[in-house]
């Protein structure tokens, strides 16, 4: 299942969604929002997609995982605008036979979405600058 | 012919609109867009080398060809990544589909 939400994401429905009596193993990973980066605070976080591609993209990584690991089932979930301290932005989870199988597929499945999927964050700093997070471009502030 | 390019995240914020339009020739290739948009766009210019640049939904290197139906995008580098160089080895497929100028930089 792949989908981006502007919404609240429910993980524990996601979660249950890939459980199966053929899995001995489900794996999740989910990001949050998080207070404090390189001693400065954020207020709030906003994501902004290129939704076309990037659910392109995302299918194209539930192919790809499914080819290296034998999983039962796959999600894939992004939330997008704007996201308070603590919520959940994204969601991984995967369902397989084995433990190693869904942990290193989880793990391959979030590193590889936030490298290809053109999904942009921007820093709302306590201070009241703004700033967009594109390694390799000095955005400023 | 004319080419519309959608913008996002700081490109979007400093041209102060989500899409653009500019003239190129037939046959151009990605490299004259990149040439031409930091050109008519100088709000974007600095932008430009550090950035991908999508064809119809793929990351597209130089020399992919534009056509005039195309869907152009200008794609900052995304929150996570370490540049397509890392991704290119993580997804057979990528590496042929286009090159990243910031693995270059």
């Amino acid at each position: 299942m792949i989908e981006i939400t502007e919404g609240p994401i429910d993980h524990h429905g996601l979660i249950d969604r890939v459980r199966s009596n053929q899995a001995g193993a489900v794996c999740s990973f989910l990001g949050t929002v998080r207070e404090m980066t390189e001693g400065r605070r954020t207020d709030s976080l906003e994501y902004q997609t290129y939704r076309e591609m990037a659910l392109k993209k995302m299918t194209e990584l539930e192919t790809e995982a499914r080819r290296r690991w034998p999983l039962l089932d796959v999600v894939l979930v992004h939330r997008i605008g704007r996201l308070e301290l603590g919520e959940i932005c994204v969601v991984v989870a995967v369902s397989s036979p084995h433990r190693d199988q869904a942990f290193e597929s989880c793990r391959w499945l979030i590193d590889t979405l936030k490298q290809v999927v053109p999904i942009w964050k921007k820093e709302n700093w306590a201070d009241g600058n703004e700033q967009w997070i594109h390694p390799g471009i000095n955005t400023g502030q | 012919m004319e080419i519309r390019i959608r913008l996002f995240a700081i490109a979007r914020e400093r041209a102060k609109a989500s899409s653009i339009t500019i003239e190129l020739a037939s046959g151009a290739r990605v490299a004259d867009l990149r040439l031409e948009l930091a050109r008519s766009v100088p709000e974007l210019a600095p932008l430009i080398p550090g950035s991908f640049l999508a064809v119809d939904e793929e990351y597209a290197d130089d020399s992919v060809l534009i056509q005039e139906d195309s869907e152009i995008a200008l794609i900052p580098p995304v929150s996570g990544g370490l540049g397509l160089g890392q991704a290119e080895r993580e997804v057979p497929g990528l590496k042929d589909e286009k090159r990243g100028r910031l693995g270059d930089d």
